[in-house]
């Protein structure tokens, strides 16, 4: 049977009606329940790597701190200074983190973390982009940490 | 969940009076105002009736003097464009602060980009952007100083939307005046002077002929008006172009049918902002030093932003060291309590606000600085309740902060 137009047209009014309540919204719900809950706040005293990026003239600073064994993160904690992305997105990077691989979280992207909170107001992307640089700057301080240790061994061999 | 606003700076609730006076002009009385039978002359009635409200009101010598617009920033762009295209065959320089609100800096900078091509017949528009002091205040000696032969036009905002600082006006409009008597002598063309009154109108006393200037700007829905509509008060004589073309409204000074029943809601406003603003000033000022005692008891490390003084009597601006404004203004809103960072134009921004950034404020802290603006229905419970959870707040975001961290770690680790 074919629609016809009025038909085609209440459909049409009829699904502004459902979107434009989502569209309006400046956050997903799963930003604002991870700003308001954020996991994995606060600092590891014995870090195996730490990163700060950010700038805080720019409004967002972000610290992450990991603990690896054997090549995988066991523990991953954060502090931001920050908007409410700033904090959602430091708070879902420390939750993919945990458990992989150090080569497995460097595959981890800003979009990937950004789909991870149902996705981010196009002005707010860089949180994202600054939630990956944290992790990759905290993998380089553990990078430079274990070569440290390594030549330290080695020359007291 | 109790829901209290604190963002009267934004915008205002529309006043039940003012909508019961709209109400017929959105119903019965529907016709065009421009139209020469009953229906359209009751509601030219209702509209010149309101223009002498606004001229009372605004103390302008002649009804003629006020054109009505669709808000503040329309008013603003005929004023600055209406004045500075009337008068570029002669000059090209403009004054203005660094503070003013984006619906004239904006202006500002898109005239001085005009007439920059090669091929346009005039040269482009100067404009200089006076300082401020760590209150935000405009020196009037500054304006006397920027002023150059070929200045047109200042435009100096009464008062500052984020920080709430009232500026010098009419200290500023006699020292035009002086070098104004002093260019006629000379056969020079006159400076005109226009201020962006859109935060004050409402909040303190606003007199065209005190502030001695040709050019005042307002919108309604900052005090208890309907939103999409204003007004630009223009003194007679002031050479302007205007920025639509169309039909005869407005004396041919603002083509566009009149939004009749905008205006009918703006003179109400202005009716009663006359009859309360001593009333509400007194309670305004009382929970605002509330609100900023309260804040220094609870809260360390919170500077006011602002002139201590010489201020809106609803404003309360503050930074908050080591957290980010928009995290509070979330965290607020999850308590109910709806405030905002500097300004609700700008939000979505990145850049620390223009006006903190003036005043010498550092962009860190600038990052982390939080506006209340109260209203007539604010209450002083609502003040205590705001006083009861913000240390909190606080407290909870600072501790998430790296900033903060090492602030702690610098003092000693308190």
């Amino acid at each position: 049977m074919k629609t016809s137009p009025t038909n085609e047209m209440s459909e049409w009014l009829n699904a502004i009606g459902r979107y434009l309540p989502l569209r309006g919204k400046m956050y997903s719900e799963k930003v604002m329940e991870h700003f308001q809950n954020p996991r994995n706040v606060g600092e590891i005293p014995d870090a195996d790597g730490t990163g700060t990026v950010g700038n805080p003239v720019c409004g967002d600073v972000m610290r992450l701190y990991i603990k690896v064994k054997d090549g995988i993160i066991l523990d991953a904690k954060f502090k931001t200074f920050g908007c409410g992305a700033a904090i959602a997105t430091s708070s879902m990077v420390t939750e993919m983190v945990k458990g992989k691989s150090i080569e497995e979280a460097l595959k981890i992207s800003n979009k990937a973390v950004a789909e991870a909170l149902d996705g981010l107001p196009p002005i707010k992307m860089h949180c994202s982009v600054l939630a990956e640089q944290a992790l990759k700057a905290a993998i380089d301080d553990y990078r430079k940490k274990t070569m440290q240790t390594d030549e330290k061994t080695d020359s007291n061999r | 969940m109790r829901r209290i606003y604190f963002d009267h700076n934004a915008t205002t609730p529309l006043h039940p009076q003012v909508l019961e006076t709209m109400l017929p002009y959105l119903k019965e009385n529907f016709g065009n105002p421009s139209s020469v039978h009953s229906f359209g002359q009751k509601t030219r009635q209702a509209i010149e009736q309101a223009r002498e409200i606004m001229a009372k009101f605004l103390n302008a010598e002649k009804p003629e003097e006020i054109v009505f617009t669709s808000g503040g920033t329309e008013a603003n762009n005929f004023a600055i464009k209406g004045v500075a295209y009337a008068n570029r065959e002669r000059s090209n320089h403009l004054i203005t602060s660094a503070i003013e609100h984006h619906a004239v800096l904006n202006v500002c900078q898109y005239l001085e980009k005009q007439g920059m091509n090669r091929s346009s017949s005039y040269q482009g528009f100067q404009v200089t952007y006076l300082p401020v002091d760590k209150y935000g205040q405009i020196n009037p000696l500054n304006v006397e100083k920027a002023i150059r032969p070929e200045t047109i036009l200042v435009s100096i905002m009464q008062a500052n939307n984020e920080v709430g600082t009232i500026e010098p006006i009419s200290e500023i409009g006699q020292l035009l005046q002086r070098i104004n008597a002093e260019r006629r002598a000379k056969s020079q063309e006159r400076i005109y002077f226009h201020t962006d009154a859109v935060q004050t109108v409402g909040k303190i006393k606003v007199d065209v002929q005190e502030l001695k200037v040709d050019l005042l700007s307002l919108s309604a829905h900052k005090f208890y008006g309907p939103k999409g509509v204003g007004a630009l008060y223009i003194r007679k004589g002031t050479r302007m172009h205007s920025l639509f073309q169309g039909g005869h409204h407005e004396r041919n000074r603002r083509a566009g049918t009149e939004n009749v029943a905008g205006i009918i809601g703006l003179a109400e406003a202005c009716k009663l902002a006359t009859l309360e603003m001593d009333k509400e000033r007194e309670k305004l000022l009382f929970l605002r030093k509330k609100l900023e005692e309260g804040i220094n008891k609870t809260i360390p490390y919170a500077y006011l932003n602002g002139h201590p003084e010489e201020r809106l009597p609803n404003t309360v601006n503050f930074s908050f060291e080591g957290l980010e404004g928009e995290s509070l203004i979330l965290s607020l809103d999850f308590e109910g309590i709806a405030a905002s960072t500097g300004s609700a134009c700008t939000s979505g921004s990145l850049e620390p606000s223009h006006v903190l950034l003036a005043m010498g404020v550092s962009g860190e802290i600038a990052q982390g600085s939080v506006r209340f603006s109260l209203g007539r229905d604010n209450t002083e419970g609502e003040v205590d309740y705001l006083i009861s959870i913000l240390p909190k707040i606080v407290e909870r975001l600072r501790s998430m902060s790296p900033l903060w961290e090492d602030k702690i770690r610098l003092r000693g680790g308190q």
